[in-house]
């Protein structure tokens, strides 16, 4: 498990998945009805590679107001300890509402093209 | 019996309607919810079933809705926090259901509904066909089709077991011809409450939406990547169904008395022809069967009191013998192939090496056109000159019994 | 009382025709036999005409047919006759009775029945009017009918009715007892021409 997968499954008291199927999985390993047993399950759903545009962190101009953890619609903001340490690339659309958001005079967080070659996945 | 006064004796029926029987079976299942809206000919059973909510005689949450897609939805969210939900109604009611239908089935939820059947509109008609039950059949309901107001009774006792059983997970409908079986009052024996709540026992559901402690998602949004695959787990379920309805019977007599299979055959060990039939036209065939073979005809009744899943198997051992078989019809499928009943025996014989010239279908019975004995009679008739096969006395694939032409 | 008997009733919608047919099998299932109780339906409205049927077995009842052949045929208002007709296909050996002051001599010549014919007379009306105050004939009529047929005896079939009524008119003891004087009255007063 890398270190943002842990950080996401905190969010939720209520215990991962009984079982992972996917979209490889036969009609066997499916449960009956649909449905899906377990919360805290969205993290298996990497919608990082949405994104065209990737938060990128500037440490320097960074004041820890932790208004982008509160804006991110995808709980893909990496804190800790009060402190903003940087992004979930996994689960980041890169809407830029983080950058909006961010307060101070010389952004802390500012979005760029996604590079080619490296998704960040 | 002669013309003495009888004295009064003690008598284990009751005169019940189809309707009363129905509802006095749902207030001794007591499920925890019901929400149900009237339509004619159901309107008694929730009429009834909201006086003993009041009476305090259930401990039922009791839902009136503004519709029937509104009842199958409150039963469906219901069933979803995994508790016993019940609903019941008619026609276009059952028409208006047949998005929840699905959901229901689709979701593997264990509800139970009697269906009293009535024509479809149009033209309006309140009396008794089958095209209701029939233009649902392949929404994933088990459907149990009830020839009184007894079987009325108990197929709905049996359907709670049927629909909860692990193997299965799927919702039940037990039709009632309507008028013909739902406002007639007829000798019901009814178990006692605690006989049944034993039999049904507790209700043991696989989850429930309202427990934080084990959360679960219904109905994520499956697309073309595993719709497929969770459609041919459904069928797992129906073919469960089989062995599961049949072992529920056996129970079910063990503490009734009465006995229930997938299909009943009558008089069929000798029979070189027979009739199927459905619902409440079975006990008239059998009463033409018994004058029929009391003149040396050999013929027989296949009833089918299960239609999904259709019991092919059964159908095909019970006829096998036979040289014609004529399949009754309360339903016209408008498809062009006859009758939806005369379509699936037809697919089930397939291969069989039944001659597909010796199965007629007889349309009959739409929009409550009444069935005599007499048209009975005619059907076995032309069974019998079907079976000789002699030339000039063809019968057509398909008839329509008691039309005016 | 036959192994198998076939009853049609006609009266008007708020006559009770089809009370009539539940509480006569009601009756008939106390002594152990199979009942059916049937209305023939349709719209209904008060004056309407209403038909309504009883088949009465020893053996259980697996016909769900109307029936075309009534052994009995019973005429809760009077006013029909003429107008419609009340004893199609009613065997020649069969029973009608009718709710009339008349005499079963006048019923029979005004229904043009033959001598084979049994015909009852009772003034189902002028008794329900006594007892209960009201023109609803079913329940002298039941009582005149279950007379005929022997079917119980008369302590029996009040002690039925009482128990009947009782439930349907919690707090009504008045109607209790005006139909159970009802029920008295029509047993002794039913006429068999």
């Amino acid at each position: 498990m890398t270190k943002t997968e842990e950080l996401t499954a905190q969010g939720s008291g209520t215990g991962r998945s009984e079982r992972v199927f996917n979209t490889s999985s036969g009609w066997k390993e499916f449960p009956p009805g649909g449905v899906i047993r377990g919360g805290a399950n969205s993290h298996h759903f990497k919608t990082g590679e949405w994104r065209t545009y990737r938060p990128r962190h500037i440490e320097e101009n960074c004041i820890h107001c932790l208004l982008c953890w509160i804006y991110c619609p995808d709980l893909a903001i990496v804190a800790r300890d009060g402190k903003m340490l940087g992004f979930d690339y996994e689960h980041c659309k890169g809407c830029g509402i983080c950058a909006e958001e961010c307060p101070t005079k010389d952004k802390a967080i500012e979005m760029v093209a996604e590079p080619e070659e490296e998704s960040g996945i | 019996m002669g013309s003495e006064v009888l004295a009064q004796k003690e008598t284990r029926y009751r005169a019940l309607s189809g309707n009363e029987a129905a509802a006095q079976a749902m207030r001794q299942i007591e499920p925890v919810v019901v929400a149900a809206y009237p339509i004619t000919p159901q309107t008694e059973i929730v009429q009834l079933f909201s006086n003993f909510v009041s009476d305090g005689l259930v401990r039922t949450e009791f839902v009136p809705v503004e519709s029937e897609h509104s009842a199958l939805s409150a039963v469906v969210g219901a069933a979803s926090s995994g508790v016993r939900a019940m609903t019941a109604t008619s026609s276009n009611g059952l028409a208006l259901m047949f998005e929840i239908l699905n959901i229901a089935s689709g979701l593997r939820l264990p509800i139970v509904m009697t269906v009293v059947n009535r024509a479809l509109s149009a033209p309006i008609n309140i009396h008794c066909d089958h095209g209701d039950t029939m233009g649902v059949r392949d929404a994933g309901w088990i459907q149990l089709y009830a020839e009184n107001a007894q079987e009325t009774y108990d197929n709905l006792i049996q359907a709670v077991r049927i629909a909860e059983h692990p193997a299965v997970r799927l919702p039940v409908m037990v039709a009632v011809d309507g008028f013909i079986v739902s406002h007639g009052i007829e000798n019901v024996e009814m178990l006692d409450d605690q006989t049944v709540k034993t039999f049904i026992g507790t209700f043991q559901p696989d989850f429930s939406l309202l427990d934080p402690d084990h959360i679960v998602t219904i109905g994520p949004l499956v697309l073309q990547d595993s719709y497929f695959e969770i459609k041919r787990l459904q069928v797992e379920a129906v073919e469960a169904a089989y062995q599961v309805i049949t072992e529920v019977g056996l129970d079910f007599e063990k503490v009734s008395g009465r006995c229930y299979q997938l299909v009943e055959e009558y008089r069929m060990e000798e029979a070189e022809t027979a009739v199927v039939a459905l619902g409440s036209t079975a006990g008239n065939f059998k009463e033409v069967v018994d004058q029929f073979q009391a003149r040396g005809v050999p013929v027989g009744l296949l009833k089918l009191r299960v239609f999904r899943p259709f019991p092919a198997e059964q159908v095909r051992r019970a006829l096998a013998r036979c040289r014609a078989v004529a399949v009754m019809d309360r339903a016209h499928s408008l498809s062009g192939q006859g009758g939806p009943l005369f379509t699936e025996v037809k697919a089930a014989l397939q291969g069989t090496g039944f001659p597909a010239g010796s199965m007629v279908n007889y349309v009959y019975g739409l929009g409550g056109r009444e069935i005599t004995l007499e048209m009975a009679q005619r059907v076995v008739e032309d069974l019998q000159k079907l079976a000789k096969g002699s030339e000039g006395d063809q019968v057509l694939p398909v008839n329509y019994l008691g039309l005016r032409e | 009382m036959p192994d198998v008997l076939e009853v049609r009733w006609h009266g008007r919608g708020g006559q009770g025709a089809k009370t009539a047919a539940v509480l006569f099998a009601d009756i008939a299932i106390s002594t152990g036999r199979f009942v059916q109780a049937f209305p023939q339906y349709g719209p209904e409205r008060m004056g309407a005409p209403v038909v309504a049927y009883n088949r009465v077995s020893s053996t259980p009842i697996r016909l769900h047919t109307p029936i075309e052949r009534p052994d009995y045929v019973l005429i809760l208002d009077p006013k029909f006759i003429g107008k419609r007709n009340l004893t199609a296909g009613l065997s020649p050996r069969g029973t009608v009775m009718v709710n009339t002051p008349r005499r079963p001599a006048e019923m029979r010549q005004a229904l043009n029945l033959p001598g084979a014919t049994t015909v009852c007379c009772l003034d189902a009306s002028r008794i329900a009017e006594d007892t209960i105050g009201r023109n609803i004939p079913n329940v002298p009529m039941v009582a005149a009918l279950v007379k005929i047929l022997q079917l119980v005896t008369l302590e029996d079939l009040k002690d039925f009715v009482r128990e009947q009524l009782e439930k349907k008119f919690r707090g009504q003891p008045d109607l209790v007892k005006g139909n159970l004087e009802a029920v008295d009255r029509a047993y002794r007063e039913v006429e068999r021409g």
